[in-house]
């Protein structure tokens, strides 16, 4: 087992700072374990760090310190499970913030268990961290694939797309999403024209398979794939003029930044939270840039905030010691109360550990529509809360069950 | 439009034009390699994280200094093989005396640490990079939307694969060269500076790369992993075409992406297998590749 350097040091050096702060007064301790330089570096990365200690510095804690520490979990779930047991054992971590990866998210979830912890998941995609692998410690704070999936199919055939082609990536992730996808437009009725199978990993060139797509005379293509493979499909479409609506099913603020308006305009994606969404999306987002010069927060990094904060009010409202001492009985404390804050608005989290908000469909804006720098999205579809997310019921989480 | 074998031909000409596409990236990749392997005896695993900077010194260009993408056709080639020449002197010039294998064990890890460095200093998800404002836009051929850039890659492609193998196998430095390779002691005896000559040629085979990857930057998001998807492919198209062989690996290239085109239409799954499966079939037919001179 590995353990970055850079983890070590930031770790050793709060472990440093935490001594003194202890002698006066109990402190919780955040750990934003994220990742600091692979393909989430831009969607949570060294972003989310910022937006809990935006979090730690607006909460004002009485009677009690609280600190931040972050850690790069490399996208490797050993990694990432190495650095969350020091930092439980030796470093006195109380919770766990973020983790983008989903299968590092489900490896930190055994340890926030057995450790009796907390874990306030923000990055992580899979619907399983609320499903099969739930547990009472761990909270799913931002979105997950069935929320993309439900608003991206559904909301979009509302919207007039109402045949489907899809671009899938020929791995178990390409297929589920698709699948999921395709049921919910068969069920808001519309109608799946067909689906092309891309190698993965290895290809690059999309083009071959977009004119394929184009061909079907389907009015939305849905991208079923990730990362790379969605920039560069995107990217393509645009250059062979393809003339269909694009479907993200996986794309962030940060991935529409990096492409920019003239390649991505139109491609529709779904959110659940948007700097420009609202006064109070923008009065935080300010506060972010500030601290951020030149970025504005994707939702990943305004969930890590908005889950410190809920912890912070409840920890100071248990008082820091109680909340301190038994992660499940505090998480069930964090499931109880209403959520409130300027990124989600208000919301609940389920007995499964869904934290429930409504989901925001998107389409990219044209160069010309757009103001300004980060001035991206236009509201087009609004799923609300109740039904944005898996039915309690669906999803197989045994505490739904007790 | 008529039909063949079931199929719109409007969907085979356009993937046959595709291929054509892709083919000039791997005829352009595999001739640097070709060319290296052929005079230096090297398997240059480093070929794909020097495509990959190619782009990068593009991005760069023009990001800090606003040097538009037709200089950068010029400069990136220029720089990357300046570097492949410190690559080359410090590092690879060790080896020519050992088993190939060293070579590729050095060059593998040339491109690991190439690639460590990129992605720490820019992470993975890449930077936008535009295709010119001249080449925007694209013609409608009646069975396909061609883009402009696709056109002008197969273009500047073919062209430059022309003037290496013209210049390899037509004028008296390419003799020079192809003397070294087969007895340097006695080329060095007429008085040419056989190692310079080497190093030379190693920059020379690495600016192609970056002059590829320059090409490929409008058309990929430019990232640090783009090199490693496209290397293990263009390998393929060298042994297929024969270690070592100018021309082979450029009709290798061209022909292998018309191959993959097509593999694209009647079984997406497929394409990229397909240039391994080839590569299979080759080497248990003609192991010395489909343009090799054999008998090594």
């Amino acid at each position: 087992m590995s353990i970055s350097r850079r983890a070590l040091l930031g770790t050793a050096a709060a472990a440093g700072l935490s001594s003194h702060a202890r002698a006066q007064a109990p402190t919780i301790k955040f750990g934003v374990l994220t990742d600091m330089s692979g393909p989430y570096q831009n969607v949570a990365g060294p972003g989310a760090t910022i937006a809990a200690q935006m979090a730690m510095a607006e909460f004002k804690a009485a009677g009690f310190n609280v600190e931040v520490v972050s850690a790069d979990h490399q996208n490797k779930p050993d990694v990432g499970v190495g650095i969350v047991r020091q930092w439980f054992d030796r470093d006195g971590v109380d919770v766990i913030l973020e983790v983008a990866n989903s299968a590092v998210t489900l490896a930190v979830q055994g340890v926030a268990k057995e450790k009796n912890k907390v874990f306030l998941a923000s990055g992580a995609a899979s619907s399983d961290v609320t499903g099969a692998a739930c547990n009472a410690n761990t909270i799913h704070w931002v979105y997950d694939t069935f929320m993309l999936a439900k608003s991206t199919g559904g909301a979009m055939v509302k919207a007039g797309g109402d045949s489907w082609f899809f671009l899938t990536a020929d791995y178990a992730f390409g297929h589920a999403l698709e699948r999921d996808v395709g049921n919910f437009v068969k069920d808001a009725g519309g109608k799946v024209m067909g689906a092309v199978r891309t190698p993965f990993p290895g290809t690059t060139d999309f083009s071959a398979f977009l004119l394929q797509a184009q061909a079907s005379g389907a009015k939305v293509l849905g991208l079923a794939n990730a990362g790379t493979d969605t920039i560069n499909s995107i990217k393509q479409a645009r250059e062979f003029g393809i003339k269909m609506r694009l479907a993200g099913l996986l794309v962030f603020l940060s991935d529409v930044h990096s492409l920019g308006l003239e390649i991505c305009q139109g491609l529709a994606l779904t959110e659940s939270f948007y700097w420009d969404l609202n006064p109070a999306t923008r009065a935080f987002s300010d506060r972010f840039i500030a601290k951020a010069p030149g970025k504005r927060p994707t939702m990943v990094q305004a969930g890590t905030y908005s889950s410190a904060l809920h912890y912070l009010k409840i920890a100071s409202a248990m008082g820091p010691a109680q909340a301190k001492l038994d992660g499940a009985a505090t998480v069930a404390r964090l499931k109880a109360t209403p959520t409130d804050d300027e990124c989600f608005g208000k919301g609940s989290i389920r007995i499964d550990g869904r934290k429930i908000h409504p989901s925001y469909l998107f389409e990219v804006k044209k160069p010309s529509e757009s103001k300004g720098a980060w001035d991206y999205y236009k509201l087009i579809g609004t799923t609300p809360a109740e039904d944005a997310f898996r039915p309690l019921n669906a999803g197989n989480c045994p505490l739904v069950k007790a | 439009m008529f039909m063949i074998f079931g199929y719109s031909s409007a969907l085979l000409f356009g993937q046959l034009l595709l291929g054509l596409i892709n083919g000039a990236f791997y005829a352009l990749l595999s001739l640097g390699l070709a060319i290296i392997f052929g005079m230096l005896n090297i398997v240059n695993f480093a070929h794909g994280a020097l495509f990959m900077l190619g782009a990068f010194v593009a991005w760069a260009l023009l990001e800090f200094l606003g040097i538009p993408y037709w200089w950068s056709l010029l400069i990136a080639p220029i720089v990357v093989g300046a570097f492949g020449i410190i690559l080359e002197k410090i590092f690879i010039a060790r080896l020519y005396k050992l088993d190939h294998l060293y070579g590729l064990l050095l060059t593998f890890g040339l491109a690991l640490v190439i690639e460590g460095l990129a992605r720490n200093q820019f992470g993975s998800s890449g930077m936008p990079f535009a295709i010119p404002p001249e080449l925007q836009g694209g013609t409608d051929l009646g069975f396909m939307f061609m883009p402009n850039y696709r056109g002008w890659v197969v273009l500047a492609s073919a062209s430059v694969c022309l003037v290496v193998w013209l210049i390899i196998d037509k004028t008296s430095l390419g003799a020079n060269l192809r003397a070294a390779t087969e007895n340097p002691a006695l080329v060095q005896s007429f008085g040419i500076n056989v190692p310079r000559m080497i190093t030379l040629t190693y920059a020379a085979g690495v600016a192609l790369a970056a002059f590829a990857g320059v090409l490929a930057a409008p058309i990929y998001s430019v990232n640090p992993g783009m090199g490693s998807s496209f290397i293990i492919t263009v390998f393929a198209v060298v042994v297929i075409g024969g270690m070592g062989s100018i021309a082979g690996s450029i009709l290798t290239g061209f022909g292998l992406g018309i191959v993959e085109g097509l593999t694209k239409v009647f079984y997406p799954q497929g394409s990229a297998t397909v240039i391994f499966v080839v590569m299979v079939i080759v080497l248990l037919t003609r192991p010395a590749g489909l343009f090799g001179r054999g008998g090594h």
